[in-house]
């Protein structure tokens, strides 16, 4: 047994410049320039010098890995922690294990198909992604929708919203020690995927909402169905709070953990309940309202001194809102077409094509080349579970988008991690993460 | 199929004199407000956009035009290969307004808007990860989605898509 000799580089693989580098291997300026960036905050009034105790020697610091492979880091998240003894001192965020090309994938697929392809970013929020793209889609046409398609893609954005946060809620429970809540959890989301099956025909990658409206009209006896959901889910939220809210040992596993501040959170980019947590009101739904949302009643659940416990109550009281939400869409829905009645961008219907040729050639048309969308280029950002996200799509005037970016909100909300992380233990690592509630098919796309 | 390589240059017919805003030129498109700055004033038009209120950052990401020079811009503006498209949001006043900075191929870097908005930190090295856009003053300018040592960047229109031809010998390249 040979004891191995001192390292000099604590790099833990050949990746290089991706990772944190060891303090030995950094000079005192390029620490603090480092300690700024981890920190993600620009040096000046936000980073107090004398908060950053770079006199720490590389000696007594320990840097470890934790994931890719680590079920706490919610698929392939990787992070980088330098240790002094217990307490976290820096952390560093290294993705892309996850990345496929989504983006450069969305250049070579015409609109119609584009669904498809970023359905699969954020997999936990997929009718947003869809929601998002066709949105911008749609701006770039320059087409009004039916209003019945809006309000179809509304009811079930938020009955995706409430199955992602019952993910939520199952994960995060889990995480914390509370393994019968993820049970739970994926049990009340598997009412909602029923029912988003029944109308879609997929339980995950929907590809429901597609430019021009949705694939489908609702199913019959929608109504029911959605009237069960909105009847079992808040008996059930109850039983969360009964479960976690007020429980002991929950919430001194996340109470005073990983604080940020408004401040912080709004200098990194965070949005969504990351934001909210902290008590910033910033909801697009109610502040840029899209779609009709300025018609329905709801209020932003916000929280107050934005640490774990603040995540998981804005969330779990979303959850409530959307119920609401939802029992009011239900009954404002209006009948009428599900899906634009332009040609250009619309399939003609099932019947039609068995009885003309042209219908026939008209649907063949539309599903090789696509349509074409005039030139111009259009950001749309909506509220997802996550917070903001966003499409930048550029057309060229071809059937197919040139640029196609989509802003996903767990990728910056996760640069708000090593701030939360900072000073904290180990321990909590487990339940900062969690609370963050990142998505890896939507951070590395 | 698409001959996006030959599209001239379009029938710009609304020519009033752009509007300008912290001395860019701005124009809208479909209804969003954009502003142009060129690169050396593209830090400062930011900063003042921020000290206006826009103090969220909700996006930075690159664009290459390599195949779409002609795009529409406003008088004044030189279109180059590479854009950064930047996306803020005034809070208050609840609107949104777009960047968009010209950057050369030849000389593809930009000023790091770190200091202003240090949530653009992951967006910009996504930026220079996909287009090789280099950010100055950026803190940790790596690599982030793709590994350490991939050669290239593949959001580049002349990154070849690695298309492996197999049924039909004649068919056309996608793009």
């Amino acid at each position: 047994m040979s004891v191995p000799a001192e390292p000099v580089d604590r790099r833990g693989t050949s990746e290089g410049g991706q990772e944190m580098s060891g303090r030995s291997a950094t000079a005192a300026a390029e620490l603090r320039r480092e300690e700024g960036g981890v920190l993600r905050l620009p040096e000046g009034p936000s980073l107090d010098p004398g908060d950053v105790n770079i006199e720490v020697s590389g000696e007594e610091t320990m840097i470890i890995n934790m994931g890719p492979q680590h079920p706490s880091t919610h698929g392939v998240l990787r992070l980088m922690i330098e240790l002094e003894g217990e307490t976290v001192l820096r952390t560093k965020p290294v993705i892309g294990y996850l990345h496929t090309g989504m983006e450069k994938t969305g250049e070579e697929l015409t609109y119609i198909q584009g669904c498809t392809n970023v359905t699969r970013m954020d997999y936990l929020a997929p009718l947003f992604n869809e929601c998002v793209f066709s949105m911008a889609v749609e701006q770039l046409l320059e087409i009004e929708l039916p209003p019945r398609a809006t309000w179809i893609r509304m009811l079930l954005c938020e009955l995706n919203r409430v199955s992602s946060h019952l993910v939520f809620m199952a994960t995060n429970g889990m995480d914390v020690g509370a393994v019968s809540m993820m049970i739970y959890g994926f049990r009340e989301r598997e009412m909602i995927l029923a029912f988003l099956e029944k109308c879609s025909g997929l339980r995950l990658n929907h590809n429901y909402i597609r430019p021009g409206g949705v694939a489908a009209d609702l199913p019959d006896g929608w109504r029911e169905d959605v009237a069960a959901i909105c009847e079992r889910i808040p008996t059930r939220l109850d039983e969360y709070d009964t479960l976690l809210t007020g429980q002991p040992i929950f919430q001194e596993r996340t109470q005073g953990v990983g604080v940020l501040t408004p401040e912080q959170a709004i200098a990194l980019s965070a949005t969504g309940p990351v934001l909210r947590s902290t008590g910033v009101e910033w909801d697009l739904r109610r502040d840029m309202p899209y779609q009709f949302y300025d018609q329905l009643d709801f209020d932003v659940v916000v929280g107050t001194y934005g640490d774990t416990f603040d995540r998981y109550a804005v969330r779990l009281n979303e959850m409530r809102e959307s119920i609401k939400l939802i029992r009011q869409i239900v009954d404002l829905m209006p009948s009428g077409d599900y899906r634009v009645q332009d040609k250009k961008v619309t399939p003609p219907p099932r019947q039609r094509i068995n009885e003309s040729m042209e219908a026939l050639i008209h649907h063949f048309k539309l599903f090789t080349e696509g349509f074409r969308v005039p030139e111009g280029e259009v950001y749309v950002g909506i509220e997802s579970p996550r917070g903001e996200v966003g499409c930048y799509l550029v057309s060229d005037g071809s059937a197919k988008p040139y640029r196609m970016h989509i802003r996903d909100a767990s990728f910056a909300n996760l640069q708000s991690l090593p701030t939360m992380m900072r000073g904290g233990l180990i321990a909590d690592a487990v339940a900062v993460i969690s609370s963050v509630d990142p998505v890896m098919g939507g951070v590395d796309r | 199929m698409s001959d996006a390589t030959e599209v001239p240059v379009p029938d710009d017919a609304p020519g009033p004199e752009p509007e300008l805003l912290h001395g860019a030129p701005m124009s809208t498109s479909r209804g969003q407000a954009v502003v142009h700055p060129d690169r050396e004033a593209y830090l400062a038009v930011v900063k003042a956009l921020r000290d206006e209120g826009f103090d969220l950052c909700a996006d930075v990401c690159g664009a290459d035009y390599l195949s779409h020079p002609g795009r529409p811009l406003p008088e004044g503006v030189v279109p180059e290969r590479f854009e950064v498209v930047v996306n803020l949001v005034n809070r208050r006043e609840r609107r949104r307004i777009r960047v968009r900075v010209q950057v050369p191929a030849t000389d593809a870097r930009v000023a790091s808007l770190f200091d202003l908005y240090p949530g653009s930190e992951a967006m910009e090295r996504e930026a220079f990860d996909m287009f090789g856009i280099e950010f100055t003053d950026h803190p940790d300018l790596t690599r982030i989605l793709m590994p350490e040592d991939w050669e290239g960047h593949p959001l580049r229109k002349d990154y070849s898509v690695g298309r492996i031809p197999v049924q039909f010998k004649a068919a056309a390249a996608t793009r």
